[in-house]
């Protein structure tokens, strides 16, 4: 065990060494020298400026110097400048990372719970009128971009009934502190926590009953089962069991696929995250926080990913050997 | 594989009633194809065949957009900012002129959603070329050589699964509009299928890296391996034939994916520009004003772009199941 951690944290470290050096290749050699300084400053920057920040992120020197000096940075606490509102690009995180993360961690319990019921249920009574009706639907969210959910939500659950006199749910943009008032903070959030947890639950879906549906085909089940054991029993302790597996690999995986989900959601519904502050700041050609966002984001992944892989290897001692 | 007996019998006797026996018995030995078998399970699924036929329509669509263009009078560009626009200047509804509407710029919804088909449809089958092609090359290298090779492309693979891929478009966008990328990648187009087709293919390297590791260990490879084949040889010729089957079946389902891909970036505002017409970007210039009033722009394109996946999707499945009744690949 202790060998799979060290070398798990070690893989951990060097994925996240290639994807800062990707972010900075992206941002400080992507544009060619001589625009550089210019993209980092932001759009309306004067001459002066563009020449300070040129010489503040060392770009007038060879790049593996200018790159140790970003790395260094890191280290300290910054992750540079926000020319455009003459914030540090941590301040503007700092705010919008609580946001995300009430997203995230909502909609992820919502679409477990979802994938895992309604694929356990479909299995349990495969070809019945319920398991048409479980995998109708998620083969229609599956299908159904996370935008296209998020508007429809907007438009039928907050728009129509709002204007019918039925206001049940919050206009798109509102957002409560949890601190200040949990119960508005779920209030809120409902909306968006659904349009991420639909979208991403009709895969557990088809992963749940696709899996347990194999399992009842083992030996082990038909062994349980002759024994007299009750069929609850045998459906929550031999079956769930192992096929939990792939469903727990999917969800480390799915991970990145959230933050990605929960970009378009806070677009959609104007919820000022790190996605939404990301996708504004590109019309103010506001690239450190960009940067910023994209290197916090990455960050969390990567370490979400190694949190579920070392989670698993507790689980299923197998994992460890590989 | 006696099951077709009664098949042929019944062509014999719509036709002159010869020698039926002696038809049978030279029927009855030749051997079917898997892919003969699994054509035939596709064409028997009933659902699969009506959505391909959807997928059809939709690609006539695309190519015959110009048609609507024609018929409706209403290039895909042309603006109308009269009758295209009521008084206040907000977009028209569905109406005998505009049969779908117009958007916000007084343009013909209908002739810009059948222009819009052709991007979808374009990024769906390129960047999912680009991912399968990607994907099998650098699948098959990682798991027939092993060793090094496998453990840095199998790790870049893991890598690449997990990153946050459209933050990383939004950075790419980002760059690009100040100056193309390296000189080259500018905005549009090429950033879509390069972030499409980049974070795609580990999802087919992986596929195909499990399967080749399994299919090397055979004897036939071994014996192709002792006949002096190389490794390429044994690769491209000895194995790669057996993967046609889960890539065909991932490629089916990677489209739909690809689709939503690209629709996302662009309504994200970080992939094809304007005035292209696309579905995302109308779908994301509608969001800001569908709610006081002109819901014929957000709900069209919405529709069009679910149709097209789920169609999309439910094909899939049934390829899937056609090729793979058992359920072996997980794919």
């Amino acid at each position: 065990m202790a060998r799979f951690l060290i070398r798990r944290v070690l893989q951990g470290v060097l994925v996240l060494i290639l994807m800062s050096f990707t972010v900075f290749a992206i941002f400080f050699l992507g544009p060619g020298p001589q625009f550089v300084a210019r993209a980092l400053a932001g759009k309306s920057a004067p001459p002066a400026v563009i020449q300070q920040v040129s010489k503040q992120l060392y770009l007038d020197k060879p790049w593996y110097q200018a790159y140790w000096h970003y790395i260094d940075g890191i280290f300290h606490g910054s992750l540079g400048t926000d020319y455009y509102n003459h914030v540090p690009v941590t301040t503007t995180i700092r705010e919008a990372l609580p946001i995300t993360l009430s997203l995230v961690v909502g909609a992820s319990v919502i679409w477990l719970i979802i994938g895992l019921a309604t694929g356990i249920l479909s299995a349990v009574r495969t070809r019945s009128l319920m398991d048409r009706f479980f995998t109708t639907q998620a083969l229609l969210f599956y299908s159904m971009p996370t935008f296209v959910l998020g508007l429809l939500f907007i438009w039928i659950l907050y728009y129509t009934l709002t204007t019918h006199n039925v206001p049940i749910f919050p206009a798109p943009g509102t957002y409560t502190a949890f601190s200040s008032d949990p119960l508005s903070w779920a209030h809120d959030m409902i909306l968006p926590w659904f349009t991420i947890a639909l979208v991403s639950a009709a895969t557990y879906t088809r992963l749940t009953r696709g899996s347990m549906l194999d399992v009842f085909g083992e030996d082990y089940i038909r062994t349980a089962r002759s024994k007299g054991m009750s069929e609850r029993r045998v459906i929550l302790r031999h079956n769930l069991r192992s096929s939990l597996t792939p469903v727990v690999t999917q969800f480390g995986l799915d991970v990145g696929v959230l933050v990605g989900g929960a970009v378009i959601t806070e677009t959609v519904f104007s919820l000022p995250g790190l996605g939404y502050t990301a996708v504004r700041a590109i019309y103010s050609q506001d690239l450190p926080v960009i940067m910023g966002i994209v290197l916090v984001a990455s960050t969390a992944v990567v370490v979400a990913n190694m949190v579920v892989d070392i989670f698993y290897a507790v689980l299923d001692p197998r994992v460890r050997i590989h | 594989m006696t099951y077709d007996i009664q098949a042929v019998g019944e062509s014999q006797d719509a036709a002159e009633p010869t020698d039926v026996t002696a038809a049978v018995a030279q029927k009855q030995i030749e051997g079917k194809s898997p892919w003969v078998l699994a054509l035939r399970r596709l064409r028997r699924d009933r659902a699969a065949m009506i959505c391909l036929g959807v997928i059809i329509l939709i690609v006539a669509c695309a190519v015959g957009a110009p048609i609507f263009a024609e018929i409706t009078g209403h290039g895909n560009m042309q603006q109308f900012p009269n009758i295209g626009r009521d008084a206040a200047g907000q977009p028209v509804g569905p109406n005998g002129t505009f049969w779908l509407g117009t958007d916000t710029l007084g343009r013909d919804l209908l002739v810009r959603i059948a222009y819009g088909a052709r991007i979808s449809l374009f990024v769906g089958v390129v960047a999912t070329a680009v991912t399968v092609v990607g994907g099998t090359i650098i699948g098959l290298a990682a798991g027939y050589f092993g060793g090094a090779v496998d453990s840095i492309l199998a790790r870049f693979m893991d890598w690449l699964l997990a990153v946050p891929f459209l933050l990383f478009a939004i950075s790419l966008f980002s760059v690009a509009v100040v100056h193309p990328i390296f000189g080259i990648i500018g905005p549009g187009l090429p950033i879509v299928i390069i972030v499409l087709g980049f974070f795609g293919w580990a999802s087919v390297g992986r596929l195909v890296r499990g399967q080749v590791l399994s299919i090397k260990e055979k004897e036939y490879i071994e014996a192709a391996r002792a006949l002096g084949a190389g490794p390429w040889r044994i690769m491209l010729v000895d194995i790669l034939p057996n993967l046609l089957a889960p890539l065909i079946v991932y490629s089916t389902l990677l489209i739909p994916a690809t689709i939503v891909g690209e629709a996302t970036l662009s309504f994200l505002g970080v992939g094809v520009q304007p005035p292209t017409a696309d579905w995302g970007q109308m779908i994301s210039d509608a969001s800001t004003i569908f709610l006081y009033g002109p819901w014929w722009y957000l709900l069209f394109p919405s529709i069009a772009l679910l149709i097209t996946t789920l169609a999309f999707n439910i094909f899939g499945d049934g390829v899937r199941d056609a090729f793979d009744p058992r359920g072996d690949l997980y794919v």
